[in-house]
């Protein structure tokens, strides 16, 4: 495959790129962060963003979506990466959908997936339960109870966690903490009596939730995937993740470029255009370079994702190098743009606070540099 | 069969009959390292073996040491497809390069897209199968990254040119048959005043000195010119026209820099050297080092080809080969440094069989020229900003 992208994709990016700019822009997600907003996104717009295909690019056309692929929805993440627009996208177009796609029975496909391609249903996954990513040491447990099962324990670092209707817990149904093995997967209803979903408002003006599961019941039917064997679904799901939101934060290093470039050209001091320092033009220059690499392994880790096969060695490779980036953009962006760049009016801040969490979610560059060594075999 | 199969099956019958087994030794050297058993060509050249003299014969005749040239010209002939199909028939035999040489990866391009017909009938064939071998002169003492400030001068005689002066830098000028220089031929109009010319260092007046690197090798020489004559039918493109081809020599040349392919990996190296305790290496600084490299390195080797797909696609290169440059240059210096540490001690051994007379060293020190060499890094970061972020002079 060319490493190039053909005219379908071109045609997509230049749709999503014209379409957030122009429906949720920058200026949205501080409106809704003043404004305290309860769901922390706008529903018009991702009704919009349903009927435009793109909550449904990675379902396939008999399950209601547009079957775009991997490199569809990248190239949508990034788009929204330049604008920092705010969605159920990742959390239920990406992660809900590719779980439910992976794992799901029939039954479970044929409710949930159109549903979600249509933006009517938000899907999530509550992994984590320490502030560190680490599926195996997950001690939420499931024991089996009259033909269910019973749920306690608590999650965090949930997208969308305050106002998702079905919640993908990962929890043990054997074994111990910081085993692969006895994992499981459920679909627990937000509305479920014992579900206690707390909105935790975070710096990148998001949605995230902290879920405690207090003798949570549910029925064998909500049991997704095989029992015990939730890691062989959950850890390429998680790969294909961490490529979209490689993508994201490439977007927002992209912007972050962009924008103070546009700064340098304009703002003058000692009589002349700071552009014309070397000091500042090596800068930008450095960080355009290491953008462009960043583009190239994250494009490489979509199209591998794209073909199948096991992708963990070119998702932790595009994730690492993409957090990396992005640390590098966000922090040089406020640097070059001096004083204004911290103030709270001028947008550049926005992104450094989108950047981290999106860096730490599901492992950031510490986290992938290692599992790259690993699947590289040292 | 199409005929892309027939080709490849026609090409591998060849190969298989034509390529000396000696000659298919696995990893080819790469221009970063010591000089090796790379045949360069030329009328100096000293063949390392019988097997090495065929070999460039053979593919020389074809016109396969340069696939996509016109055959009129001494090359292949080949499309894009079919010169693919060879270089991945060639790699499944790990053949050597039966040829390297500026003339084919840096003149000729030139010469193709700004000589005359006659130019190129005359130095092409020439340097297909090998025959002569060019050096560039292009920095001078005074002339470094500010490049046209050259000030060799070559005086108008009506049918040719007096050159008086002096190039540094010159590689391997003590070992070539031609050379490629730029030469000033109007004091008043700085980049529109130097042109291109080629000629013979066996000329009257020309003489060469060598330059002892850090390294210990010497590559580079000092180049004098002391009233040589210079036909003006070997002007290439017009006079005081030079700058132009210049800048488009510069851009293959850091594009060539930039490539170095997928190198082996190195922990692999450190695991062959160090060993393992309990399946990972002892010391976890090293272990975190060569992680956060090999995640740089990969990501440049598929920026190498996106940006090949982008030029197949017909996309311009233009200042997108100066970020190759940079970067790739100072990914290569980062990975000598790692071999080095990952090395200890043996790294340094300067002499001797056990260190093959100090590779490891030599070749740790020559990387420091890959980021000064076709333009400093900073010269590299002054292109991006200006050309292709159009940050304000």
């Amino acid at each position: 495959m060319a490493m190039i992208l053909n005219e379908e994709q071109q045609l997509l990016k230049e749709s999503a790129e014209g379409f957030f700019n122009e429906k949720a822009p920058i200026s949205q997600l501080r409106q809704l962060r003043d404004d305290k907003d309860e769901t922390g996104y706008s529903k018009q717009l991702w009704t919009e963003m349903s009927e435009m295909g793109f909550a449904g690019l990675l379902i396939d056309e008999d399950h209601g979506g547009t079957g775009f692929g991997v490199m569809g929805a990248g190239i949508v993440a990034e788009a929204m990466g330049r604008t920092l627009s705010a969605s159920p996208y990742f959390a239920s177009s990406i992660v809900g959908a590719s779980l439910i796609k992976a794992a799901g029975n029939d039954t479970q496909k044929s409710t949930l997936l159109p549903a979600i391609a249509a933006g009517e249903t938000i899907v999530t996954l509550a992994v984590d339960e320490t502030s560190t990513h680490n599926p195996e040491r997950t001690s939420v447990k499931a024991t089996s109870a009259e033909g269910g099962y019973v749920l306690n324990g608590m999650k965090t670092f949930v997208p969308e966690g305050h106002v998702a209707d079905q919640i993908i817990v990962l929890a043990r149904t054997s074994g111990d903490a910081g085993g692969a093995n006895g994992l499981s997967l459920f679909l627990v209803d937000r509305r479920a009596a014992g579900v206690i979903a707390d909105r935790t408002v975070m710096s990148d003006s998001r949605n995230w939730a902290k879920i405690t599961l207090e003798g949570v019941k549910v029925s064998a039917e909500n049991l997704l995937g095989e029992e015990g064997a939730a890691m062989k679904a959950l850890g390429p799901v998680l790969d294909k993740a961490n490529i979209i939101l490689a993508s994201e934060l490439l977007g927002i290093a992209q912007e972050c470029l962009d924008r103070t470039v546009a700064y340098l050209q304009e703002r003058k001091q000692f009589g002349v255009l700071i552009g014309s320092f070397q000091g500042l033009q090596h800068r930008a220059a450095q960080l355009f370079s290491e953008i462009e690499v960043t583009r190239s392994a994250v494009m490489k880790a979509q199209q591998m994702a794209e073909m199948g096969g096991d992708v963990s060695w070119f998702a932790s490779l595009a994730k690492a190098k993409a957090s990396k980036t992005a640390e590098l953009a966000t922090n040089e962006a406020i640097q070059m743009h001096g004083g204004i760049g911290m103030t709270d009016e001028f947008d550049i801040g926005f992104f450094i606070k989108r950047a981290r969490v999106a860096q730490t979610l599901y492992g950031g560059f510490n986290y992938h540099a290692d599992r790259f060594a690993r699947t590289s075999g040292y | 069969m199409s005929d892309l199969e027939a080709f490849r099956s026609e090409t591998r019958a060849w190969l298989e009959e034509n390529c000396p087994a000696t000659m298919r030794s696995g990893v080819g050297e790469s221009l970063t390292s010591g000089e090796g058993d790379i045949c360069w060509g030329g009328r100096k050249f000293q063949f390392k073996s019988e097997d090495q003299k065929l070999w460039l014969e053979r593919m020389g005749s074809r016109g396969w040491t340069v696939p996509t040239w016109p055959t009129e010209y001494g090359g292949g002939g080949l499309s894009k497809d079919e010169a693919k199909i060879l270089q991945e028939e060639l790699r499944r035999i790990k053949a050597k390069p039966a040829l390297v040489s500026f003339g084919i990866w840096m003149l000729g391009p030139a010469l193709l897209k700004f000589g005359t017909h006659e130019q190129k009938l005359e130095h092409l064939p020439k340097i297909a199968r090998g025959e002569i071998r060019w050096c560039q002169g292009y920095s001078e003492p005074n002339a470094g990254s500010d490049l046209a400030s050259l000030a060799t001068k070559a005086e108008d005689k009506g049918d040719h040119y007096i050159v008086n002066g002096q190039k540094v830098w010159t590689s391997y000028a003590d070992q070539a048959d031609w050379i490629f220089c730029l030469v000033r031929t109007n004091p008043d109009d700085k980049h529109n005043g130097i042109s291109f010319v080629l000629f013979d260092m066996e000329s009257e007046g020309v003489s060469t000195k060598p330059i002892q690197l850090i390294s210990g090798y010497s590559p580079f020489c000092e180049t004098f010119f002391d009233n040589v004559t210079v036909s003006k039918t070997n002007l290439v493109g017009e006079e005081n026209k030079g700058w132009t081809i210049a800048k488009y020599l510069l851009t293959h040349e850091r594009t060539g820099i930039s490539d170095m392919g997928m190198p082996a990996p190195l922990n692999s190296l450190a695991v062959e050297k160090l060993g393992t305790v309990d399946g990972e290496l002892e010391d976890k600084m090293l272990h975190h080092q060569i992680a956060e490299h090999e995640i740089d390195a990969a990501s440049f080797v598929f920026t190498m080809e996106r940006a090949k797909d982008e030029a197949k696609a017909g996309g311009d290169m233009g200042a997108f080969s100066s970020m190759l440059k940079g970067y790739g240059t100072e990914i290569n210096k980062a990975r000598h440094e790692l071999i080095v540490k990952v090395n200890g001690s043996d790294a340094f051994e300067w002499e001797g069989q056990f260190s093959n007379n100090g590779e490891i060293a030599r070749s740790w020190l020559r990387t420091k020229a890959n980021s000064i060499e076709g333009g400093t890094t900073e010269v590299q970061l002054n292109i991006i900003a200006k050309r292709i972020l159009d940050l304000p002079a």
